[in-house]
Protein backbone atom coordinates (compact mmCIF):
# COMPACT_ATOMS: atom_id res chain seq x y z
CA UNK A 1 0.00 0.00 0.00
CA UNK A 2 2.87 2.36 0.88
CA UNK A 3 4.45 1.27 -1.85
CA UNK A 4 1.75 2.29 -4.06
CA UNK A 5 1.49 5.47 -2.40
CA UNK A 6 5.22 6.17 -2.87
CA UNK A 7 5.56 5.08 -6.37
CA UNK A 8 2.22 7.53 -7.73
CA UNK A 9 3.45 10.71 -5.56
CA UNK A 10 7.35 10.05 -7.51
CA UNK A 11 4.65 9.93 -10.81
CA UNK A 12 3.30 13.29 -9.84
CA UNK A 13 5.94 15.28 -8.96
CA UNK A 14 7.85 14.01 -12.48
CA UNK A 15 5.06 14.94 -13.84
CA UNK A 16 4.48 18.61 -12.43
CA UNK A 17 7.99 19.31 -13.02
CA UNK A 18 8.04 18.35 -16.80
CA UNK A 19 5.00 20.81 -16.74
CA UNK A 20 6.70 23.52 -15.32
CA UNK A 21 9.61 22.81 -17.95
CA UNK A 22 7.03 22.91 -21.25
CA UNK A 23 4.37 25.12 -20.41
CA UNK A 24 4.07 27.56 -23.08
CA UNK A 25 3.10 30.46 -20.53
CA UNK A 26 5.07 31.15 -17.67
CA UNK A 27 2.34 31.58 -15.19
CA UNK A 28 1.21 27.83 -15.93
CA UNK A 29 4.37 26.84 -15.56
CA UNK A 30 5.17 28.57 -12.52
CA UNK A 31 1.53 27.19 -10.97
CA UNK A 32 2.91 23.73 -11.59
CA UNK A 33 6.18 24.72 -10.11
CA UNK A 34 4.24 25.57 -6.59
CA UNK A 35 1.83 22.40 -6.54
CA UNK A 36 5.09 20.29 -7.54
CA UNK A 37 6.92 22.00 -3.85
CA UNK A 38 3.68 20.89 -2.19
CA UNK A 39 4.13 17.28 -3.16
CA UNK A 40 7.67 17.81 -2.58
CA UNK A 41 6.58 17.96 0.80
CA UNK A 42 4.79 14.91 1.11
CA UNK A 43 7.75 12.88 -0.11
CA UNK A 44 9.86 14.57 2.79
CA UNK A 45 7.52 13.22 5.26
CA UNK A 46 7.57 10.10 3.16
CA UNK A 47 11.62 9.81 3.60
CA UNK A 48 10.90 11.02 7.43
CA UNK A 49 12.67 14.95 7.35
CA UNK A 50 9.40 16.44 8.78
CA UNK A 51 11.62 19.85 9.39
CA UNK A 52 12.44 19.31 5.51
CA UNK A 53 8.84 19.10 5.09
CA UNK A 54 7.87 22.26 6.68
CA UNK A 55 11.12 24.15 5.48
CA UNK A 56 10.09 22.84 2.14
CA UNK A 57 6.19 23.79 2.33
CA UNK A 58 6.80 27.24 3.39
CA UNK A 59 10.49 28.45 1.63
CA UNK A 60 10.43 25.91 -1.50
CA UNK A 61 6.75 25.85 -2.65
CA UNK A 62 5.51 28.94 -0.90
CA UNK A 63 7.88 31.77 -0.78
CA UNK A 64 9.97 30.71 -4.40
CA UNK A 65 6.04 30.41 -5.88
CA UNK A 66 5.07 33.81 -5.46
CA UNK A 67 8.54 35.46 -5.82
CA UNK A 68 8.44 33.36 -9.50
CA UNK A 69 4.14 34.32 -9.54
CA UNK A 70 5.15 37.91 -9.31
CA UNK A 71 7.99 37.67 -11.67
CA UNK A 72 5.60 35.77 -14.33
CA UNK A 73 3.18 38.74 -14.10
CA UNK A 74 5.54 41.45 -14.83
CA UNK A 75 7.21 39.97 -17.30
CA UNK A 76 4.70 38.19 -19.48
CA UNK A 77 5.39 40.83 -22.30
CA UNK A 78 8.44 39.42 -22.65
CA UNK A 79 7.40 35.83 -23.47
CA UNK A 80 6.15 36.00 -27.42
CA UNK A 81 9.76 37.46 -28.39
CA UNK A 82 11.73 34.56 -25.81
CA UNK A 83 9.56 32.04 -27.93
CA UNK A 84 10.84 33.08 -31.34
CA UNK A 85 14.24 32.74 -29.67
CA UNK A 86 13.94 29.19 -28.45
CA UNK A 87 16.94 26.90 -29.92
CA UNK A 88 16.55 24.51 -33.07
CA UNK A 89 15.67 20.50 -33.08
CA UNK A 90 19.91 19.50 -32.93
CA UNK A 91 20.19 21.52 -29.87
CA UNK A 92 17.05 19.88 -28.24
CA UNK A 93 17.85 16.36 -28.46
CA UNK A 94 21.78 16.96 -27.65
CA UNK A 95 20.43 18.70 -24.90
CA UNK A 96 18.13 15.89 -23.97
CA UNK A 97 20.93 13.15 -24.64
CA UNK A 98 22.69 15.00 -21.99
CA UNK A 99 19.89 15.51 -19.22
CA UNK A 100 19.20 11.24 -19.91
CA UNK A 101 22.92 10.65 -19.30
CA UNK A 102 23.13 12.86 -16.28
CA UNK A 103 19.82 11.09 -15.12
CA UNK A 104 21.35 7.40 -15.58
CA UNK A 105 24.83 8.15 -14.09
CA UNK A 106 23.10 9.31 -11.01
CA UNK A 107 20.20 6.61 -10.91
CA UNK A 108 23.68 4.21 -11.07
CA UNK A 109 25.45 5.95 -8.11
CA UNK A 110 21.56 5.87 -6.37
CA UNK A 111 21.64 1.73 -6.99
CA UNK A 112 25.04 2.03 -5.79
CA UNK A 113 25.43 2.97 -2.75
CA UNK A 114 27.09 1.47 0.08
CA UNK A 115 25.73 -0.85 2.83
CA UNK A 116 25.35 -0.11 5.19
CA UNK A 117 25.06 3.31 4.85
CA UNK A 118 27.21 6.06 6.64
CA UNK A 119 25.20 7.37 9.01
CA UNK A 120 26.14 10.74 11.90
CA UNK A 121 22.78 9.92 13.90
CA UNK A 122 25.15 7.88 16.51
CA UNK A 123 27.15 10.71 16.90
CA UNK A 124 24.12 13.04 17.13
CA UNK A 125 22.24 10.86 19.86
CA UNK A 126 25.58 10.51 22.12
CA UNK A 127 25.72 13.93 22.08
CA UNK A 128 22.47 15.73 21.90
CA UNK A 129 22.05 15.90 26.31
CA UNK A 130 24.64 18.11 25.87
CA UNK A 131 23.18 20.49 23.90
CA UNK A 132 19.77 20.91 26.10
CA UNK A 133 17.31 20.37 23.28
CA UNK A 134 15.43 17.76 22.13
CA UNK A 135 15.14 18.39 18.38
CA UNK A 136 18.00 16.40 16.68
CA UNK A 137 18.08 18.82 13.81
CA UNK A 138 18.27 21.64 15.74
CA UNK A 139 20.76 20.55 17.85
CA UNK A 140 23.08 20.30 14.24
CA UNK A 141 21.68 23.77 13.33
CA UNK A 142 22.83 25.38 16.15
CA UNK A 143 24.99 23.71 18.06
CA UNK A 144 27.14 20.79 16.11
CA UNK A 145 27.36 23.06 13.25
CA UNK A 146 26.37 25.89 14.18
CA UNK A 147 29.17 27.83 11.60
CA UNK A 148 26.72 27.00 8.93
CA UNK A 149 23.61 28.76 10.38
CA UNK A 150 25.73 31.43 10.93
CA UNK A 151 26.92 31.75 7.69
CA UNK A 152 23.68 31.28 5.78
CA UNK A 153 22.06 34.16 8.01
CA UNK A 154 24.90 36.24 6.48
CA UNK A 155 24.01 34.71 3.17
CA UNK A 156 20.62 36.15 3.37
CA UNK A 157 21.59 39.75 4.40
CA UNK A 158 23.50 39.58 1.34
CA UNK A 159 21.27 38.55 -0.90
CA UNK A 160 18.84 40.82 0.55
CA UNK A 161 21.19 43.87 0.12
CA UNK A 162 22.45 42.74 -3.46
CA UNK A 163 18.29 42.56 -4.35
CA UNK A 164 18.21 46.49 -2.59
CA UNK A 165 21.62 47.57 -4.40
CA UNK A 166 19.77 46.92 -7.97
CA UNK A 167 17.38 50.32 -7.41
CA UNK A 168 17.86 52.92 -9.72
CA UNK A 169 20.18 55.89 -7.86
CA UNK A 170 16.92 57.86 -7.63
CA UNK A 171 15.17 55.23 -5.47
CA UNK A 172 18.33 54.77 -3.19
CA UNK A 173 16.48 54.87 0.46
CA UNK A 174 12.88 54.92 -0.84
CA UNK A 175 10.30 52.28 -0.35
CA UNK A 176 10.36 49.01 -1.88
CA UNK A 177 8.12 47.47 -4.41
CA UNK A 178 5.25 49.10 -5.77
CA UNK A 179 2.44 50.85 -3.72
CA UNK A 180 -0.40 48.17 -3.53
CA UNK A 181 -4.16 48.90 -3.94
CA UNK A 182 -6.79 46.80 -2.89
CA UNK A 183 -10.76 47.40 -2.08
CA UNK A 184 -10.57 47.98 1.39
CA UNK A 185 -14.25 46.12 2.17
CA UNK A 186 -12.84 43.60 -0.27
CA UNK A 187 -12.30 39.73 0.57
CA UNK A 188 -8.32 40.48 0.74
CA UNK A 189 -8.54 43.39 2.95
CA UNK A 190 -10.80 40.74 5.19
CA UNK A 191 -8.39 38.22 5.41
CA UNK A 192 -5.33 40.27 5.79
CA UNK A 193 -7.24 41.55 8.59
CA UNK A 194 -8.43 37.76 10.31
CA UNK A 195 -5.19 35.91 9.07
CA UNK A 196 -2.94 37.01 10.21
CA UNK A 197 -3.77 37.35 14.37
CA UNK A 198 -3.89 33.45 14.00
CA UNK A 199 -0.79 33.22 11.76
CA UNK A 200 1.69 34.67 13.95
CA UNK A 201 0.37 32.70 16.94
CA UNK A 202 1.18 29.32 14.56
CA UNK A 203 4.44 31.26 13.86
CA UNK A 204 5.94 31.53 17.47
CA UNK A 205 4.23 28.29 18.02
CA UNK A 206 6.49 26.44 15.24
CA UNK A 207 9.75 29.00 16.28
CA UNK A 208 8.90 27.86 19.88
CA UNK A 209 8.45 24.02 19.07
CA UNK A 210 11.49 23.68 17.25
CA UNK A 211 13.67 23.15 20.14
CA UNK A 212 12.40 19.58 20.74
CA UNK A 213 10.21 19.08 17.87
CA UNK A 214 9.70 19.94 13.73
CA UNK A 215 9.93 23.35 13.71
CA UNK A 216 12.10 26.25 14.05
CA UNK A 217 12.80 29.22 13.48
CA UNK A 218 13.15 29.49 9.60
CA UNK A 219 9.72 27.48 9.28
CA UNK A 220 8.19 30.22 11.61
CA UNK A 221 9.97 33.52 10.11
CA UNK A 222 8.46 32.45 6.87
CA UNK A 223 5.09 31.96 8.10
CA UNK A 224 5.58 35.59 10.08
CA UNK A 225 6.82 37.14 7.14
CA UNK A 226 4.29 35.51 4.90
CA UNK A 227 1.36 36.95 7.18
CA UNK A 228 3.31 40.59 7.01
CA UNK A 229 3.31 40.15 2.94
CA UNK A 230 -0.75 39.65 3.36
CA UNK A 231 -1.03 43.28 5.04
CA UNK A 232 1.45 44.76 2.40
CA UNK A 233 -0.09 43.14 -0.32
CA UNK A 234 -3.80 44.02 0.98
CA UNK A 235 -2.49 47.73 1.47
CA UNK A 236 -3.06 47.66 5.20
CA UNK A 237 0.16 48.51 6.10
CA UNK A 238 3.73 50.24 3.43
CA UNK A 239 6.62 48.32 3.05
CA UNK A 240 9.35 50.36 5.58
CA UNK A 241 11.94 52.57 3.28
CA UNK A 242 15.03 50.87 3.09
CA UNK A 243 16.96 53.96 4.78
CA UNK A 244 15.16 53.46 8.23
CA UNK A 245 17.61 53.07 11.34
CA UNK A 246 15.62 50.32 13.25
CA UNK A 247 15.29 48.52 10.07
CA UNK A 248 19.21 48.37 9.71
CA UNK A 249 19.74 47.61 13.23
CA UNK A 250 17.07 44.76 13.46
CA UNK A 251 18.28 43.33 10.49
CA UNK A 252 22.05 43.00 11.44
CA UNK A 253 20.85 41.86 14.97
CA UNK A 254 20.51 38.18 14.63
CA UNK A 255 23.92 38.04 12.90
CA UNK A 256 25.83 39.89 15.01
CA UNK A 257 24.48 38.32 18.36
CA UNK A 258 25.03 35.07 16.72
CA UNK A 259 28.92 36.29 16.32
CA UNK A 260 28.84 38.17 19.42
CA UNK A 261 28.23 34.31 21.23
CA UNK A 262 30.15 32.67 19.06
CA UNK A 263 33.77 35.01 19.90
CA UNK A 264 32.20 34.46 23.84
CA UNK A 265 32.68 30.68 22.72
CA UNK A 266 36.78 31.74 22.15
CA UNK A 267 37.16 32.65 25.39
CA UNK A 268 35.29 30.64 27.55
CA UNK A 269 35.18 27.09 25.55
CA UNK A 270 37.98 27.45 23.71
CA UNK A 271 36.40 27.48 20.32
CA UNK A 272 34.76 29.55 18.19
CA UNK A 273 31.04 29.40 18.61
CA UNK A 274 31.50 26.74 21.58
CA UNK A 275 28.79 26.89 24.30
CA UNK A 276 30.34 26.22 27.71
CA UNK A 277 28.98 23.60 29.39
CA UNK A 278 25.67 24.09 31.34
CA UNK A 279 24.14 27.19 29.41
CA UNK A 280 24.22 25.74 25.95
CA UNK A 281 20.51 25.96 25.99
CA UNK A 282 20.09 29.11 27.26
CA UNK A 283 22.60 30.80 24.35
CA UNK A 284 20.88 28.42 21.87
CA UNK A 285 17.68 30.34 22.45
CA UNK A 286 19.12 33.87 22.75
CA UNK A 287 20.54 33.46 19.10
CA UNK A 288 17.10 31.71 17.75
CA UNK A 289 15.47 35.04 19.67
CA UNK A 290 18.09 36.97 17.78
CA UNK A 291 17.93 35.94 14.32
CA UNK A 292 13.59 35.44 14.60
CA UNK A 293 13.05 38.63 14.01
CA UNK A 294 16.14 39.24 11.32
CA UNK A 295 14.92 36.40 9.37
CA UNK A 296 11.34 37.44 9.06
CA UNK A 297 12.18 40.80 7.55
CA UNK A 298 14.84 39.27 5.24
CA UNK A 299 12.29 36.97 3.91
CA UNK A 300 9.46 39.25 3.47
CA UNK A 301 11.52 42.37 1.87
CA UNK A 302 13.60 40.21 0.02
CA UNK A 303 9.94 38.82 -2.19
CA UNK A 304 9.03 42.47 -1.86
CA UNK A 305 11.88 43.35 -3.92
CA UNK A 306 14.12 46.29 -4.90
CA UNK A 307 13.24 50.24 -4.08
CA UNK A 308 10.65 51.40 -6.45
CA UNK A 309 9.74 54.95 -5.01
CA UNK A 310 11.89 57.83 -3.61
CA UNK A 311 12.69 58.19 -0.14
CA UNK A 312 10.49 61.69 -0.44
CA UNK A 313 6.66 61.14 0.01
CA UNK B 1 11.42 -1.05 -2.86
CA UNK B 2 12.15 1.30 -0.04
CA UNK B 3 11.10 4.89 -0.14
CA UNK B 4 14.86 6.04 0.06
CA UNK B 5 15.78 4.35 -3.53
CA UNK B 6 12.57 5.33 -4.90
CA UNK B 7 12.85 8.71 -4.50
CA UNK B 8 16.70 8.96 -5.20
CA UNK B 9 15.38 7.53 -8.60
CA UNK B 10 12.91 10.56 -8.83
CA UNK B 11 15.05 13.05 -7.78
CA UNK B 12 18.20 11.59 -10.79
CA UNK B 13 14.96 11.87 -13.30
CA UNK B 14 14.09 15.47 -11.38
CA UNK B 15 17.66 16.52 -12.21
CA UNK B 16 17.63 15.98 -15.60
CA UNK B 17 14.16 17.06 -16.23
CA UNK B 18 15.37 20.77 -14.95
CA UNK B 19 18.68 20.81 -17.02
CA UNK B 20 16.73 19.95 -20.36
CA UNK B 21 14.55 23.01 -19.54
CA UNK B 22 17.66 24.95 -18.11
CA UNK B 23 19.14 24.53 -21.72
CA UNK B 24 16.24 24.55 -24.28
CA UNK B 25 14.52 27.36 -22.42
CA UNK B 26 15.29 30.48 -23.76
CA UNK B 27 13.36 32.61 -21.32
CA UNK B 28 15.62 33.92 -18.76
CA UNK B 29 12.30 33.42 -16.04
CA UNK B 30 11.82 30.06 -17.06
CA UNK B 31 15.62 29.32 -16.59
CA UNK B 32 15.35 30.21 -13.29
CA UNK B 33 12.41 28.21 -12.49
CA UNK B 34 14.45 25.28 -14.31
CA UNK B 35 17.27 25.92 -12.03
CA UNK B 36 15.17 25.86 -8.82
CA UNK B 37 13.99 22.17 -10.43
CA UNK B 38 17.49 21.01 -10.58
CA UNK B 39 18.00 21.89 -6.76
CA UNK B 40 14.58 20.19 -5.53
CA UNK B 41 16.09 16.96 -7.47
CA UNK B 42 19.42 17.76 -5.93
CA UNK B 43 17.97 18.06 -2.12
CA UNK B 44 15.43 15.08 -2.45
CA UNK B 45 18.85 13.31 -3.52
CA UNK B 46 20.61 13.86 -0.91
CA UNK B 47 17.16 13.79 1.76
CA UNK B 48 16.61 10.06 0.42
CA UNK B 49 20.78 9.43 1.42
CA UNK B 50 19.91 11.03 4.97
CA UNK B 51 16.94 8.23 4.87
CA UNK B 52 19.21 5.55 4.70
CA UNK B 53 21.46 6.96 7.04
CA UNK B 54 18.28 6.23 9.76
CA UNK B 55 19.93 4.92 13.31
CA UNK B 56 19.53 5.76 16.39
CA UNK B 57 16.22 5.94 16.61
CA UNK B 58 15.91 8.37 14.29
CA UNK B 59 13.99 8.34 11.20
CA UNK B 60 17.38 9.79 9.06
CA UNK B 61 20.48 11.22 9.67
CA UNK B 62 19.81 14.44 11.41
CA UNK B 63 23.69 16.03 10.01
CA UNK B 64 22.33 16.17 6.28
CA UNK B 65 18.33 17.12 6.89
CA UNK B 66 19.68 20.40 8.88
CA UNK B 67 21.99 21.10 5.69
CA UNK B 68 19.40 20.47 3.62
CA UNK B 69 16.90 23.28 5.76
CA UNK B 70 19.96 25.49 5.03
CA UNK B 71 20.31 24.85 1.21
CA UNK B 72 16.59 25.54 0.59
CA UNK B 73 16.36 28.82 2.41
CA UNK B 74 20.06 29.85 0.76
CA UNK B 75 18.41 28.58 -2.55
CA UNK B 76 15.44 30.82 -2.02
CA UNK B 77 17.76 33.84 -1.32
CA UNK B 78 19.33 33.03 -4.87
CA UNK B 79 16.28 32.77 -6.78
CA UNK B 80 15.22 36.13 -4.86
CA UNK B 81 18.25 37.95 -6.25
CA UNK B 82 18.35 36.37 -9.74
CA UNK B 83 14.42 37.00 -10.27
CA UNK B 84 15.23 40.97 -8.82
CA UNK B 85 18.44 41.39 -11.26
CA UNK B 86 15.85 40.43 -14.13
CA UNK B 87 13.30 42.63 -13.40
CA UNK B 88 16.14 45.40 -13.59
CA UNK B 89 17.15 44.07 -16.89
CA UNK B 90 13.35 44.13 -17.68
CA UNK B 91 13.01 47.78 -16.13
CA UNK B 92 16.32 49.10 -17.89
CA UNK B 93 15.75 47.61 -21.29
CA UNK B 94 12.01 46.41 -21.43
CA UNK B 95 13.64 42.99 -22.53
CA UNK B 96 14.67 39.90 -21.05
CA UNK B 97 16.58 38.14 -24.36
CA UNK B 98 19.97 36.33 -23.19
CA UNK B 99 20.55 36.27 -27.03
CA UNK B 100 23.40 38.12 -28.21
CA UNK B 101 22.30 39.58 -31.27
CA UNK B 102 19.23 40.64 -29.57
CA UNK B 103 17.86 44.23 -30.96
CA UNK B 104 18.57 46.94 -28.44
CA UNK B 105 15.07 48.07 -27.74
CA UNK B 106 16.31 50.86 -25.24
CA UNK B 107 15.41 54.47 -26.17
CA UNK B 108 16.04 57.48 -25.50
CA UNK B 109 13.42 58.71 -22.11
CA UNK B 110 12.49 55.13 -22.08
CA UNK B 111 14.48 54.11 -19.22
CA UNK B 112 13.18 57.22 -16.86
CA UNK B 113 9.29 56.15 -17.26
Amino acid sequence: MSDALNIGLAGLILGLALWSIVAREAFAAVEGFMAFGLLLTLAWVQLHGIDVALTEAAIGGGLTGALLIGAATRLRSTEAAARVEGPGAPTRWLAAGVSVAVTAALAVGVLALPVPAPTLAPDVAAHIAVTGVGNPITAVLLAFRAMDTLLEAIVLLFALIGVWSLAPDRFWGGRPGLRQQADPNGILAYVARVLPPIGVIAGIYIFWVGADHPGGKFQGATLMAAMWLLVMMAGLADAPPISRTWLRILLVAGPLVFIAIGVVGVVTADAFLAYPPGIAKPLILVIEFALMPTLTLILGLMLVGAPQRGPLP
Amino acid sequence: MSAATLFGLCAAALIGIGLYGLIVNPHPLRKILAFNVVGSGVFMLFGAIARRGAAAGMGGDPVPQALLITGIVVAFSATALAVALLLRLFDETRSVSLASDAPDKTQPGVDDV
